[in-house]
């Protein structure tokens, strides 16, 4: 258990409230909350698909809130636990486009249209000093 | 003419995402969430018992060499009812079912099991949805094929139907 997930548990003992429901529940550690809101914003409600967990009134969506809340408490970087529910879902459920072959068009195309329109305008110019 | 018809392309290229665009609104997606677990050995589990008299179910239940099936429930889903005689006459034919109820009580599953039947082996109560998460799915009902070393050969998403049978029944066998 790390550091944090250790102060944590101590926390939660001496705290009048023993069982805290995570789904929606901050946790107390104000950095650790903001790394889990910030992660359940990018994950894709698996029920209601337009909409991210931090959103959604769907049971699944509080499971994976809690799963989130309770794997950061313990000392996971938020991308470890992204790539568990990608693990487990696959690429859909995140809302981070990943950089791997077969989306490199995703990230390519705007460079390409870059160049393409710099090299047209550059050619324009050219010719106007012409 | 062709300079014309390159001044032409951005429009025609914008013309065209709108219909694309246009055609996604008409037809809202509806993702199919396959679970990314199919062909790896089953996530450690436990699900405690949701009945009295009845065994829960846990990943350490499916290591005996039994090839068996891992029903994803619960007593509030409406398409679950429709599957029951279906699990029924699957057990009968020799397919043994264990099960895992999601977001649900005793009380509920009591009434619906003994409204609708019971063809589960095992009944697990997930707690939190962490068995359900860990096995990638998405929804009720679903239906695992795990075969006799715990690994899962198989998603079935939806409700198992009649043209469903013979392939599970078939998928169970090869498994031994």
């Amino acid at each position: 258990m790390s550091a944090r997930g250790l102060i944590l548990a101590l926390a939660l003992l001496a705290s009048p409230v023993l069982a805290q429901d995570y789904a929606e529940v901050s946790l107390p550690d104000a950095r650790a909350e903001a790394q889990a809101v910030a992660l359940m914003d990018s994950i894709r409600c698996v029920v209601c698909q337009g909409q991210p967990i931090s959103g959604s009134n769907a049971d699944l969506a509080g499971d994976m809130r809690r799963l989130i809340r309770e794997r950061i408490a313990a000392g996971e970087s938020p991308e470890q636990v992204r790539s568990f529910l990608i693990g487990r879902y696959g690429d859909w459920v995140s809302f981070k486009p990943e950089v791997k072959p077969i989306t490199a068009p995703l990230w390519l195309v705007p460079l390409l249209a870059l160049l393409g329109g710099g090299a047209l305008v550059a050619r324009r110019l050219q010719r106007r000093k012409a | 003419m062709n300079r014309k018809l390159l001044l032409w392309l951005p429009f025609g290229l914008c013309a065209l995402l709108f219909v694309v665009f246009f055609a996604g609104l008409k037809h809202p997606d509806d993702h199919v969430i396959a679970s990314q677990m199919v062909g790896k050995p089953l996530p450690e589990f436990t699900a405690g018992p949701a009945m009295p008299g009845q065994p829960g179910t846990a990943s350490s239940d499916f290591k005996d060499g039994k090839p068996r099936l891992l029903n994803i429930f619960a007593s509030w889903c409406v398409p679950c009812v429709q599957e029951i005689p279906m699990l029924i006459r699957l057990k009968a034919a020799g397919a043994e079912i264990d099960s895992i109820a999601v977001h649900d009580t005793t009380a509920d599953l009591t009434k619906f099991l003994s409204q609708n039947g019971n063809p589960y082996t095992r009944i697990g109560l997930d707690e939190g949805g962490k068995a359900q998460i860990a096995f990638g799915s998405a929804g009720v009902p679903e239906t695992f094929v795990v075969d006799g070393k715990g690994t899962i050969l198989y998603q079935h998403i939806g409700v198992v139907t009649e043209e469903d049978m013979p392939k599970l029944l078939a998928m169970l066998e090869q498994a031994k």
